[in-house]
């Protein structure tokens, strides 16, 4: 398969992981080198790191839903201190390009997590989980164009790194949204990311998820997402990666054709953690077939 | 019995059942794994059915289950699992014969390991946690096993480890009471013991509590609903002394000093 240029950053196919689906460091506590051998990724997006280290949710933190899952994980991470002594160093050694996702609680969180990054070689650029609150103003960051607009005015001047912001489904105006991050100096955006929705336990009624409520992943937002990328792509001319329950080529080729210009695998690499090689052969042979015959 | 954690062949691979057993109310599959390691005792394996995984109830099952091994053999070719139907993925899995096709990813987790200062091992299973005493029986050579059961109907089950001794709740087969009761009985005569236990985690709570008041070292197979087996969804933790542990890549073996509790771990997906 020919390679794509993403944001300056070469990459072998156009598939990547979702932030948060796959742990290359646990995977390669279980697989051992072969996983680097066949490493399913073209880059690799590693799970948000936040200022301060993160517990994550109480359990349960999953539930089976009809053609998807319900999780409320609540980011468990080291921290920004704990990333960089341990997990930096060992996603360093993945045959991929490194994408580091962040998120902060105020802009200055984020300035400080982006000006962390900045200087390190080891990764190729960084993207902004902006589904949170920020408690200074009580707004999720990426729900409303000016609070997004205002992150990457604080963030851009920190960093020559690619910034994709990764958008939230849960926002009255994507597009929105998008075309304010745009103008703001983002290289790019991703979407989407989970969908917030609730499950009760059958025996008593109660919230299933120790959080409460979680987000929504799976091929039952796939047609969401197509119908997201389709705008974002009509309101803004930056590269997107696409994403939201891509079980094989067809989907990857489907948001594509919507307006990605990489795809994302997520919940189908809990399935599968080769999941990603089978899409991107899939779409490989697709993209082939659907290519004029003058090669 | 020696050794850590035995890795998995990366991805999931389509292999053949050979064969389908019942015990009571619970199904042993046995399938052939040519491309598979040998597992070691307390591993397990994500299964999913190659075909009609969904369309089922409520249109699940979606994603795979995690299960024990029950047995490998030496050579590794084959593998079997025992399974409990209590919702759409283990009953569709239970629904599996001879010749269908079964999705497999492992052996995964942390095996157990062997006895401390040469205590003897005694292994503790209540149910369908059962499953990972037979295969730990087999790399041991010789162990006591206690197992409980809900009813005579489910101690079927107590064919796969011959020589055990059985409770039921109801006093249909063996001893009328709890498998604590003959774990009392057993540390009465000899406290020099190591524990392996698996089964529900009020059994496993009281197991934990019994050892830890005699000083006994435990190790307990903990069960967490799990999406992925690998440590990628973060859906498994296991509240220990030193914060969550996702118990499909730090367990499901864990050592049952780490625990205060067992009370609420984990729910099976079904």
């Amino acid at each position: 398969m020919t390679g794509v240029h993403f944001c300056g950053i070469e990459l072998a196919h156009p598939i990547v992981n979702a932030s948060g689906t796959f742990d290359a460091i646990a995977a390669r506590r279980a697989f051992g080198d072969e996983l680097l051998e066949r490493f399913p990724f073209a880059g690799f997006v590693s799970k948000t790191v936040t200022v301060r280290p993160r517990q994550g949710n109480p359990p349960p933190r999953l539930w089976e839903l009809a053609g998807g899952m319900l999780n409320s994980i609540g980011l468990p991470n080291k921290g920004l201190a704990g990333y960089l002594e341990h997990d930096l160093p060992a996603l360093a050694e993945l045959p991929v390009p490194l994408i580091v996702n962040v998120m902060g609680f105020t802009r200055d969180e984020v300035a400080t997590l982006v000006a962390a990054f900045a200087e390190r070689p080891e990764v190729a650029a960084l993207e902004l989980n902006v589904s949170c609150p920020n408690v200074e103003t009580g707004m999720i960051m990426g729900a409303d164009p000016r609070e997004t607009a205002a992150l990457l005015a604080r963030v851009r001047p920190l960093t020559d790194k690619p910034l994709v912001v990764k958008l939230t489904p849960n926002a009255s105006d994507v597009p929105a949204v998008a075309r304010a991050a745009e103008e703001a100096g983002a290289d790019a955006v991703s979407l989407i990311n989970t969908i917030r929705g609730m499950a009760l336990e059958p025996a008593t009624g109660e919230p299933a998820l120790g959080g409460v409520t979680g987000g929504v992943s799976g091929p039952a937002v796939r047609a969401v997402a197509l119908a997201q990328v389709h705008s974002v792509r009509a309101a803004s001319s930056i590269p997107i990666v696409g994403m939201g329950g891509v079980q094989c080529g067809r989907d990857a080729l489907d948001l594509m054709r919507a307006g990605a210009d990489i795809v994302a695998v997520g919940t189908e690499s809990f399935r599968d953690p080769a999941a990603g090689s089978r899409v991107a052969s899939e779409l490989a042979e697709l993209l082939l077939e659907a290519a004029p015959a003058s090669r | 019995m020696s050794g850590g954690r035995v890795l998995a062949p990366f991805g999931r691979r389509a292999v053949p059942v050979l064969a389908r057993t019942g015990y009571g109310p619970y199904v042993v599959l046995r399938c052939a794994d040519p491309l598979g390691p040998c597992p070691r005792a307390g591993q397990f394996y994500m299964l999913a059915a190659a075909d009609r995984w969904g369309g089922g109830e409520a249109e699940r099952p979606f994603l795979p289950r995690a299960f024990s091994v029950l047995r490998a053999q030496a050579d590794a070719s084959e593998l079997e699992f025992l399974i409990h139907d209590v919702g759409p993925g283990t009953q569709r899995l239970c629904e599996l014969d001879a010749g269908d096709g079964l999705m497999l990813l492992g052996p995964l987790g942390v095996p157990f390991a062997p006895p401390r200062d040469g205590r003897r091992p005694l292994l503790v299973g209540g149910g369908v946690g059962i499953a990972p005493l037979v295969i730990l029986h087999d790399e041991l050579g010789t162990a006591a096993v206690l197992l409980g059961f809900r009813d005579a109907d489910h101690a079927d089950a107590a064919v796969l480890l011959p020589g055990c001794r059985v409770a039921t709740d109801d006093g249909g087969s063996g001893h009328h009471g709890l498998v604590s009761d003959l774990l009392l009985d057993e540390l009465r005569l000899d406290p020099h013991l190591e524990v392996y236990a698996c089964g529900p985690p009020a059994m496993l709570e009281v197991v934990r509590l019994i050892c830890a008041e005699r000083g006994v070292p435990a190790q307990l197979a903990l069960e967490a609903g799990m999406a992925c087996g690998y440590g990628a969804c973060f859906g498994c933790v296991v509240r220990t002394r030193d914060g969550y542990v996702r118990l499909c890549v730090d367990g499901p073996v864990l050592d049952a000093s780490r625990l205060e509790s067992v009370v609420g771990v984990g729910a099976s997906i079904g």
